[in-house]
């Protein structure tokens, strides 16, 4: 990297605000997925004259810049695919303004997901998209890659909290876009914006929606001997026109590993589980608890339990919410998918899933949500085993192939990164990515904002797809680069 | 007709067959906009026939305009140039229905009371519930971005539309999205063709999430003797654990044109005479549920409703609900119907500030001698009906000057306003898009990219895009 640009970013941000030292730079080569790639420097900007500062020198110096968050993502959105300045929002963590009354908040992209809902708990609020990261993830990452998480089956994804974003340009200029009133007039820019996965812009500020809590919740937990009982349950919540605020589900392996790190009372041993949340008026969610029960039954559950109390339900869904962890203990390095399925498709598709894990010598884990049918095979690895990270890499590939069979598509939620960009062309034509290819240079033109991620580079479009040599580990302990099976 | 014209009906017969082309007077009325009149129109039956003749009319540059049953084209702006309507109802099919995923693939053409007739038989429906909805297409709900009462529970078609395919203005057929309820593969841009108003592509397909039909439904309705009051309860309701699928609040005169013989022109179920009181504020809200949600709710409305001193509130019986309902979601023609030149303003605020925005609006009307009526929606959408006497010159300097005076006002409550509706010749003097937007130079890059030619529906949109 040009030391010239190297000083001139600590004379915009400070020392304390420049990163250029090669074992500092080593946390920011890894996010959540299985890629590797190192920044020449990361910054931390304070403000949106900070971010405008950083774009522009990077202009002057035509430095590839990256936003970054907490860097929990699973799609490599974070990573400075090509070398150049990783831009770290962790300074610009406030959250600017409140307003109970109008269900609005105000956030800097650096503030963590679940400290705004705690923020607003005492009003009876809470910032609806909830990933499974979101003790960590940033709402500025949520805004990039259009976060999910269990509870957006019936709330919506990020892009359906989101009314107004101040973005810089990769000119430097700064915009808003939308409005805190609902329906600002024109195009919908927050709709193309949220999701555009860093590609398009630097997110400075956001103006989110906040949603009421639910006046009473259940939670169930159904048990299974059979995977196939288990889907054949969601498929028929689905059918009968329930909406369950989440629906999620878990297979032997997860289950296994859940239990045995969160203790949170799963019965090792059985095929399948289901946790289930329904909520809304306490007269309607005694009617919909007691109507999914009975379904879960109808489809062979062996056991039905609905938590008593609020300690109770915390407790089965610390299972869910820490089961990533969890799977770590078993095996550092796992290839942690994400793809999306019509609901209708889901015994099927598991189904297939268990033959690919089959064919390529794994025990592929589901956990996953299965109430949108948005599936998260985990396929676990040695990370020093270089064939066997060839071997899970090609079983990803199949597994994403089978949901686009399915109908479905190749990301739900965590976005395509530079994870998926090759196997775009899977899913839309090449006049489908041309036009996606001129609204981004629309935007970003030179590509100075996150390159080589969301879109496949035109050489890449139905070449066969070579990965780089790097290892895999996904929030888990963190694997050095010198236990790689490339290193 | 022209010699170029006649050339033009010619080549385009070619792709759709000569039965599928208009090119005679009478017909042609039916396609225009602000009073211009297309020299031709084309009714293309299959999306590879719409790419034939988008790439025909970009390479003549031909300007366009999609359109379905034509309700909506009178909102924005006339287009600068009109040589060709592209009538978009035979494509019209439902290409892919699975009840039980809960998504759906239907043509730009199709009916939107066709298509809920088929989603009922598997007790499923569409929130789609749109002005106009008796003759509303798919594609024109959605083009079009209007709004529907049923957003309070449901969102607006951004929160439900899965995918699209479209026809950019290069004659380029491309889609974005999917059919799968989570999705976040590649840029979403189905949500800018989303109130686009056909300005950035021609929509081929769209994928859309259904929703099972409630159980049962009940209306309650609150009379109050100020909005403040009014607003109140909505304020109330809405810090409340009930989740109502719709909430609006109509002005004293909005209620009574609710009641019109405009109304019941325009929605004939009769409305009994007591269902809305005669001038005063009024909340009308709709639950669903079981029988004891629905108990629940009137109780608890009922009780809100005290304690913001409601003057009258009742629950609407049975045979009344389809009538309130309809004529609740029919506002914007009823309220069109009630003058001979009505001008509506759009307009959004955070809801706090609802209650300021209807009194500059309403106070902005009686400074005008302008007769006023206003639906307010729960989430801060407000609708202000200006309903001058005639289309005199006096009614329109009128109209002009209350409007102008509330865009003004509106942007320092930090809202949005635009005038979608207003009689055609008034368009040009009128702010129709509203007051200039920050953001314009973004929206003209995205039209830069989906129509670098400028055919689509030129100088409709904001900013004259």
């Amino acid at each position: 990297m040009d030391p010239r640009l190297l000083q001139e970013l600590k004379n915009l941000l400070g020392p304390e605000g420049v990163l250029d030292q090669p074992e500092d730079l080593l946390l920011y080569e890894y996010d959540g997925s299985v890629e590797v790639a190192r920044p020449d420097c990361v910054v931390f900007p304070r403000n949106t004259e900070d971010v405008v500062g950083v774009v522009k020198l990077a202009n002057k110096y035509e430095t590839a810049l990256v936003g970054r968050g907490a860097g929990t993502g699973l799609s490599g959105g974070a990573l400075a695919r090509q070398g150049g300045i990783v831009t770290v929002f962790s300074r610009m963590n406030r959250i600017l303004e409140i307003d109970v009354e109008n269900q609005r908040a105000r956030v800097q992209p650096g503030v963590v997901n679940l400290d705004l809902s705690v923020a607003v708990a005492h009003t009876g609020l809470h910032f609806a998209p909830d990933p499974s990261s979101q003790k960590a993830c940033t709402i500025g990452g949520n805004v990039s890659e259009n976060s999910g998480g269990p509870h957006t089956l019936a709330y919506g994804v990020t892009t359906n909290h989101v009314l107004g974003l101040t973005v810089v340009l990769p000119t430097g200029e700064v915009v808003k876009l939308g409005s805190q009133a609902v329906d600002a007039p024109g195009y919908d820019l927050p709709g193309l914006f949220v999701g555009s996965e860093g590609t398009l812009a630097l997110v400075t500020e956001i103006t989110v929606k906040l949603t009421r809590n639910p006046e009473s919740v259940k939670t169930l937990l159904a048990v299974y001997d059979k995977v196939d009982d288990a889907t054949e349950t969601v498929a028929e919540i689905t059918r009968r026109g329930i909406t369950p605020a989440a629906c999620e589900m878990f297979d032997s392996w997860t289950i296994r590993a859940v239990e045995e790190y969160v203790h949170a009372g799963y019965p090792i041993g059985a095929k399948a589980l289901l946790l289930i949340d329904v909520d809304g008026l306490r007269e309607a969610v005694e009617a919909d608890a007691a109507e999914v029960a009975e379904i879960c039954k109808l489809h062979h559950a062996v056991e039905v339990r609905v938590a008593r109390d609020a300690a109770e339900r915390d407790l089965l869904w610390k299972g869910r919410k820490n089961a990533f962890g969890a799977v770590g203990r078993i095996s550092p390095t796992y290839y942690a998918m994400d793809g999306v399925i019509p609901r209708t498709k889901l015994p099927e598709t598991l189904r297939r899933l268990e033959k690919i894990g089959k064919k390529y010598g794994f025990e592929i884990g589901n956990i996953f949500h299965a109430g949108d049918g948005n599936l998260h095979p985990l396929i676990p690895f040695n990370g020093r085993d270089r064939d066997e990270f060839r071997r899970a890499i090609a079983a990803g590939t199949e597994i994403i192939r089978t949901c686009i069979d399915m109908g479905g598509a190749i990301t739900g939620e965590h976005g395509v990164g530079m994870e998926k960009d090759h196997l775009m062309p899977y899913l839309f034509t090449a006049e489908d990515l041309a036009l996606m290819h001129r609204l981004h240079d629309a935007f970003n033109p030179s590509g100075l904002l996150n390159p080589g991620k969301v879109l496949p580079s035109a050489k890449a479009c139905g070449e066969i797809y070579t990965r780089p040599a790097q290892s895999g580990q996904s929030n888990a302990p963190a694997v050095s680069s010198t236990s790689s099976p490339h290193a | 007709m022209s010699i170029a014209s006649i050339t033009a009906s010619s080549r385009l017969a070619g792709i759709v067959s000569p039965a599928h082309v208009i090119s005679e007077s009478p017909e042609l009325s039916a396609y225009e906009i602000g009073g211009k009149r297309p020299p031709a129109v084309v009714r293309p039956g299959s999306a590879e026939e719409v790419v034939e003749i988008v790439k025909f009319a970009f390479s003549e540059k031909l300007a366009l305009m999609p359109c379905g049953a034509r309700t909506k084209l009178s909102m924005g702006l006339p287009p600068r140039q009109y040589d060709l309507a592209l009538d978009l109802t035979r494509l019209a099919r439902v290409t892919a229905y699975d009840p039980g995923d809960l998504t759906l693939a239907v043509e730009p053409g199709a009916r939107l009371h066709e298509l809920q007739k088929v989603l009922a038989e598997h007790k499923q429906w569409l929130p789609l519930e749109v002005p106009y909805f008796a003759q509303t297409t798919t594609g024109g709900a959605i083009a079009s971005g209007v709004d529907t009462p049923l957003r309070q529970l449901y969102g607006t078609a951004r929160d439900y539309v899965l995918g699209m395919e479209f026809v950019t203005g290069e004659g380029v057929a491309a889609k974005s999205g999917g059919r799968v309820v989570k999705n976040v593969t590649g840029f979403d841009m189905h949500k800018l063709m989303i109130g686009s108003m056909g300005t950035l592509g021609v929509i081929t397909k769209i994928n859309l999430r259904t929703f099972p039909m409630p159980v049962a439904t009940s209306i309650f309705v609150a009379a109050f003797d100020s909005a403040a009051r009014a607003i109140e309860l909505r304020h109330r309701l809405l810090r409340s654990p009930l989740r109502p699928m719709s909430l609006e609040i109509f002005s004293p005169r909005a209620a009574e044109l609710l009641a019109s013989d405009a109304a019941s022109a325009i929605v004939p179920a009769p409305l009994p005479s007591d269902a809305l009181a005669r001038r005063q504020w009024t909340l009308v809200a709709e639950f669903s549920g079981s029988e004891k949600v629905l108990a629940r709710c009137e109780c608890d409305f009922r009780q809100m409703a005290g304690e913001c001193s409601a003057t009258q509130v009742s629950a609407i019986l049975e045979g009344a609900v389809l009538s309130i309902a309809t004529r609740v979601r029919e506002f914007i023609p009823i309220a069109l119907a009630s003058s001979a030149a009505t001008a509506i303003m759009k307009m959004s605020v955070l809801p706090t500030r609802m209650t300021q925005l209807l009194a500059i609006a309403e106070q902005a009307a009686e400074l005008n001698s302008l007769d006023a009526a206003a639906m307010a929606r729960g989430l801060g959408v407000v609708y202000f009906a200006l309903l001058p006497t005639d289309h005199g010159e006096e009614s329109r300097r009128r109209v002009i000057q209350a409007s102008d005076h509330i865009l003004n006002e509106c942007a320092k409550l930090e809202g949005n306003a635009t005038i979608p509706w207003s009689p055609a010749e008034w368009k040009s003097a009128l702010k129709v898009w509203g007051l200039p937007r920050a953001d314009l130079e973004q929206m003209r890059k995205i039209k830069a990219v989906f129509d670098p030619g400028g055919i689509l529906g030129p100088g409709r949109f904001l900013g004259g895009l």
